[in-house]
């Protein structure tokens, strides 16, 4: 599989892959630890309203509207998460049912009502995303990566996600401390002066930019996968915040790269023609993994 | 001037003057949870190098006195000043044992790294957790006789166990205030001991140690003053002056049988 | 267009696809609250995104075995087995591993939901398969839908309505008492077990009309409205079914009274529209009526605390009590107490003597409790139990 075609078709959009599901694991340890693991799932729900919207403002499906659009979205779900919790007394799990289902079904109603007939931009491609597309036409082979002109075709996705995955891997290395003292004692980390509510929020928007530049490239069911998947398996696995992070990025990594490969080649070996989603592989790869760490992982109760 | 308004300068200079001498002083404390006053209108003054009990029937507001003079949760009156300051210039100052139940002690976390959240004042976002640091966590967890659990899982502690954490975490902040809530609630005869013996360390010191408590026996022994609370305050002072019948009548009405304080209900 | 539809006259499929959603709404209320009382509202999300799979390996199997692939009581059958295994998959993880049922609520939908894409693709492939229209599935379409197809919809909410009347008070039982459930002979599993039957077949009907992306809305928005109007456990399973068909009637109607309306998604924002409004002016729960009564109490402590403070001659702390004392006038700004503010001030303190002496009179000890520290003593005791306090208080101490 390593051929002359590697390089062109199959390097960008495993490294885009690679980077969306870190980009997601990471915050998701956070999230599972605090009990927010649905909020990865409310996130990518509206990030179809989001986009649909920065459609109809802009009437183009460039990136920086959809991107400022979904973002947008994800920070009135979280506002609105919040108020219905709190104003409302209504307890987390429904307040994030009632609001991504109502805004996920505003977003398929503008679009059914919008015309969207000249652009590529359907409820299916925001639900899978297109991992297959992101090729690398400019390149001939290896040699390419030492190319300028060629890596300057590059699909604009990989850069965007790897800002965003070293942003993430940064602010996480940075405020490790507080992230870890406030997910565990919130009491305690108050009465250190620790702004729990600001940390909170950070982490929602971190996981929500993940979310956002994941969801561009590899539409909105890896995001979900990344968020869960990877950290509940990691848990699992160790007792130490550390090095459950770490593990979350292991298997991060290789459900993107092991459900990429079985997407792209999986099917030919088993002598069918077409390759299958690859968005889909990756998510079910990494339920795989977390089964297995389910059945055997040393620390699984 | 009239002499009742140089009474009235000459009360409120009084006031102020205790309560800047105070550890901990809180004036008009009132918590509502929706329609219903958790805490109402409490006023204390705690002693400097003095132990306090907080005490008081269930629900009758000891833990959310505690929180809501930490800013954890948000009064609907009332304001709470440390060592005569408001709490965000104290915070350096004062050290907080939260209710062992109040966290999830699955948390992928070892002992020490629990213990080490006490020096998070000191180390700030990117300080480099030195020997040193290493050596105050051993020292702390030693105060507390656990020393050698320092690597352990805290998921597989005993609840004993998790309050001398806890307290070994407060240890590592060199606190001169201590709060603790409900310190002795469900664990072992061992353990409160242990902490008891702390506590009253931390107190030669010339520390002040405040504690939510629902043991009512074990307050002569425990403590020098009281504060008795029902959603407002019954009495306060010394625990010759304040801790006496009509006070613990007033605060439990008639279901109290001192004879038979274990039975009381833990306070929650 | 719109009063036909919601009178029912837009023809034989568009009625029985209005009085199949109608039926679903009622269904998915009344079963959403007994989830929702029990803390698990997004275990049905589970559920839901678990179909995806099943219907499509039902598509594959049929297909490979010679069938017509779309034949919905097949593809129906597929999902519900699909979406038990994912419901088993979500209650094995929390019981056996240390995830918490919101981390295997997620991995399970996603896992689930991601394998359901790639059996989708591969259909994509087959021969038959471009034509499948299983995209169908995820958000509901009913254009085009056969009579048989609409006709079991139909019957599907009107078992599934039955079902539930059949078990109300097990399940109302189990909801709000789990505790009393189980001392009295109930058996919360399998109790719970039928909730998430009832949970499975709302989906399954429902696939159809809202999707299974949508589905969980149908479950959880209208009990939580409900839950606005009423602390009363009967009265929010019943309005919860009443907003629920309410939403799926108006939803329904809405979408086949215009082209590009789709159903599910018309229903899903009415019944949000239903929860924004009950959230905002509800009664008792309603924010409009807590705002009131926070900024009541608030003012009514501060002016109490003012008053006692002036009553005792102690200073005023807070810049938020002077103002409110000096708005009603019973203070100046500089803290001193007018003259109205010096009779409410002894008033304030006699009454405050007169419920310390009420609280520690045996007798009086039940009524005192109730005391909020804002209720007149007035509304709670007799004037002769006042009078019998205030022989043994004295009368009102003026205020220098």
């Amino acid at each position: 599989m390593i051929g002359a075609d590697f390089v062109p078709f199959a390097l960008t959009p495993l490294l885009i892959g690679c980077l969306a599901s870190v980009a997601c694991a990471l915050p998701g340890n956070f999230l599972v630890l605090r009990r927010q693991a649905l909020i990865g799932d409310a996130i990518s729900h509206v990030v179809l309203p989001g986009i649909v919207v920065a459609f109809l403002i802009t009437g183009t499906i460039s990136t920086w509207p959809m991107l400022i659009g979904s973002a947008g979205a994800a920070l009135v779900a979280v506002a609105m998460i919040e108020g219905i919790r709190r104003f409302g007394r209504i307890e987390p799990g429904a307040a994030m049912g009632v609001t991504f289902t109502a805004l996920f079904a505003a977003g398929v109603l503008l679009l059914e009502q919008s015309d969207t007939s000249g652009v590529h931009l359907d409820v299916e491609h925001a639900l899978f995303g297109n991992l297959e597309s992101l090729i690398w036409l400019d390149a001939i082979g290896w040699s390419s990566l030492a190319d300028p002109q060629a890596l300057a075709g590059l699909p604009p996705e990989i850069f965007r996600l790897a800002i965003v995955t070293a942003l993430i891997g940064l602010g996480l290395m940075v405020f490790w401390r507080p992230l870890a003292i406030s997910t565990f004692d919130e009491g305690f980390a108050e009465t250190l002066g620790l702004p729990v509510r600001a940390i909170g929020l950070g982490l929602v928007i971190a996981s929500a930019i993940a979310a956002v530049a994941a969801f561009d490239a590899v539409g909105s069911i890896i995001v979900i996968a990344m968020f869960i998947c990877p950290p509940a398996a990691a848990r699992l696995m160790t007792n130490r915040l550390g090095a459950q992070v770490l593990w979350s990025v292991a298997f991060a990594l290789a459900s993107a790269i092991s459900g990429f490969v079985l997407a792209a080649y999986g099917p030919l070996w088993l002598g069918a023609q077409n390759a299958v989603s690859a968005a889909g592989m990756i998510g079910t790869v990494s339920g795989v993994f977390l089964a297995l760490a389910a059945l055997f992982g040393p620390t699984r109760r | 001037m009239t002499p009742a308004h140089l009474l009235e300068i000459e009360t409120q200079a009084k006031a102020e003057a205790a309560a800047a001498d105070s550890p901990l002083a809180i004036r008009g404390m009132t918590v509502f949870y929706d329609q219903k006053p958790a805490v109402f209108s409490v006023d204390a003054t705690f002693q400097p190098g003095r132990m306090t009990a907080i005490i008081g029937p269930n629900g009758a507001g000891k833990s959310t006195l505690l929180k809501a003079a930490l800013g954890i949760v948000t009064p609907l009156a009332g304001k709470a000043t440390i060592f005569g300051a408001p709490l965000s210039e104290r915070r350096d100052r004062l050290a907080y044992v939260p209710q062992r139940a109040s966290v999830d002690w699955d948390f992928p976390a070892r002992v020490a790294d629990v213990v080490a959240m006490g020096l998070y004042p000191k180390l700030g976002l990117l300080g480099r957790f030195t020997g040193a640091h290493r050596a105050k966590v051993k020292h702390c967890l030693a105060r507390v006789g656990m020393e050698d659990f320092a690597h352990r899982q805290i998921g597989q502690l005993s609840g004993g166990q998790q309050q001398r954490v806890f307290l070994a975490r407060a240890l590592a902040q060199e606190a001169d205030l201590y709060l603790l809530d409900e310190p002795f609630a469900g664990v072992d005869a061992a353990t409160e001991r242990a902490i008891i013996d702390v506590l009253k360390e931390l107190k030669s010191e010339g520390k002040t140690v405040i504690a939510v408590h629902h043991d009512l026996s074990t307050v002569p022994e425990y403590f020098d003053d009281v504060l008795i609370l029902n959603v407002r305050k019954v009495s306060e002072g010394s625990v010759a002056e304040a801790f006496t019948h009509e006070a613990l009548d007033a605060a439990y009405g008639g279901r109290l049988d001192l004879a038979g304080t274990a039975a009381l209900p833990v306070s929650a | 267009m719109l009063f036909e539809a919601l009178t029912f006259q837009l023809g034989y499929n568009a009625t029985l696809v209005t009085i199949g959603a109608v039926l679903l709404g009622l269904a998915a209320g009344v079963t959403g609250t007994f989830l929702f009382l029990r803390k698990r509202a997004l275990v049905s999300d589970a559920i839901a995104h678990a179909t995806l799979p099943g219907v499509g390996l039902a598509f594959i199997a049929l297909t490979l075995l010679g069938f017509d692939g779309r034949n919905l009581p097949a593809l129906l059958i597929g999902s519900a087995l699909s979406a038990i295994l994912g419901l088993f998959a979500v209650q094995w993880l929390t019981a056996r591993t240390r995830l918490s049922e919101d981390a295997a609520i997620g991995a399970v939908l996603s896992v689930f939901f991601s394998f359901g894409i790639v059996l989708l693709t591969v259909i994509q492939t087959m021969e038959t398969g471009g034509q499948a229209g299983l995209e169908g599935f995820l958000l509901g379409s009913t254009a085009g839908m056969l009579f048989a197809d609409a006709a079991l919809i139909a019957a599907g909410g009107a078992i599934v309505v039955a079902l539930v009347f059949l078990f109300r008070r097990p399940m109302t039982l189990v909801s709000f008492d789990p505790g009393f459930a189980a001392t009295s002979g109930t058996s919360l599993n399998r109790i719970d077990l039928v909730i998430m039957g009832l949970v499975m077949g709302v989906t399954v009907v429902g696939l159809k009309i809202v999707g299974l992306i949508l589905i969980v809305a149908l479950l959880i928005i209208p009990p939580v409205t409900a839950r606005f109007w009423s602390d009363r456990a009967e009265h929010v399973v019943i309005f919860a079914g009443i907003f629920g068909a309410l939403s799926a009637w108006i939803g329904a109607a809405l979408s086949a009274s215009a082209p590009d309306l789709p159903t599910g998604p018309l229903i899903v924002l009415v019944s949000f529209a239903l929860f924004a409004l009950s959230m905002i002016f509800a009664p008792g729960r309603g924010l409009l009526a807590s705002a009131y009564r926070h900024r009541w109490f608030q003012r009514g402590v501060h002016i109490r605390q003012g008053l006692l403070a002036l009553a005792q001659g102690q200073p005023i702390y807070e810049p938020l009590t002077l103002r409110l004392l000096s708005r009603a006038g019973l203070a100046r700004a500089d803290g001193v107490a007018t003259e109205s503010g010096k009779a409410r001030a002894a008033r304030a303190l006699r009454d405050e003597k007169r419920w310390e002496v009420a609280r520690a009179t045996p007798d009086l000890e039940l009524a005192a409790a109730r005391y909020d520290g804002l209720t007149r003593i007035e509304d709670v005791l007799t004037p002769d139990q006042i009078a019998e306090i205030d022989a043994r208080i004295g009368g009102p101490e003026a205020v220098a």
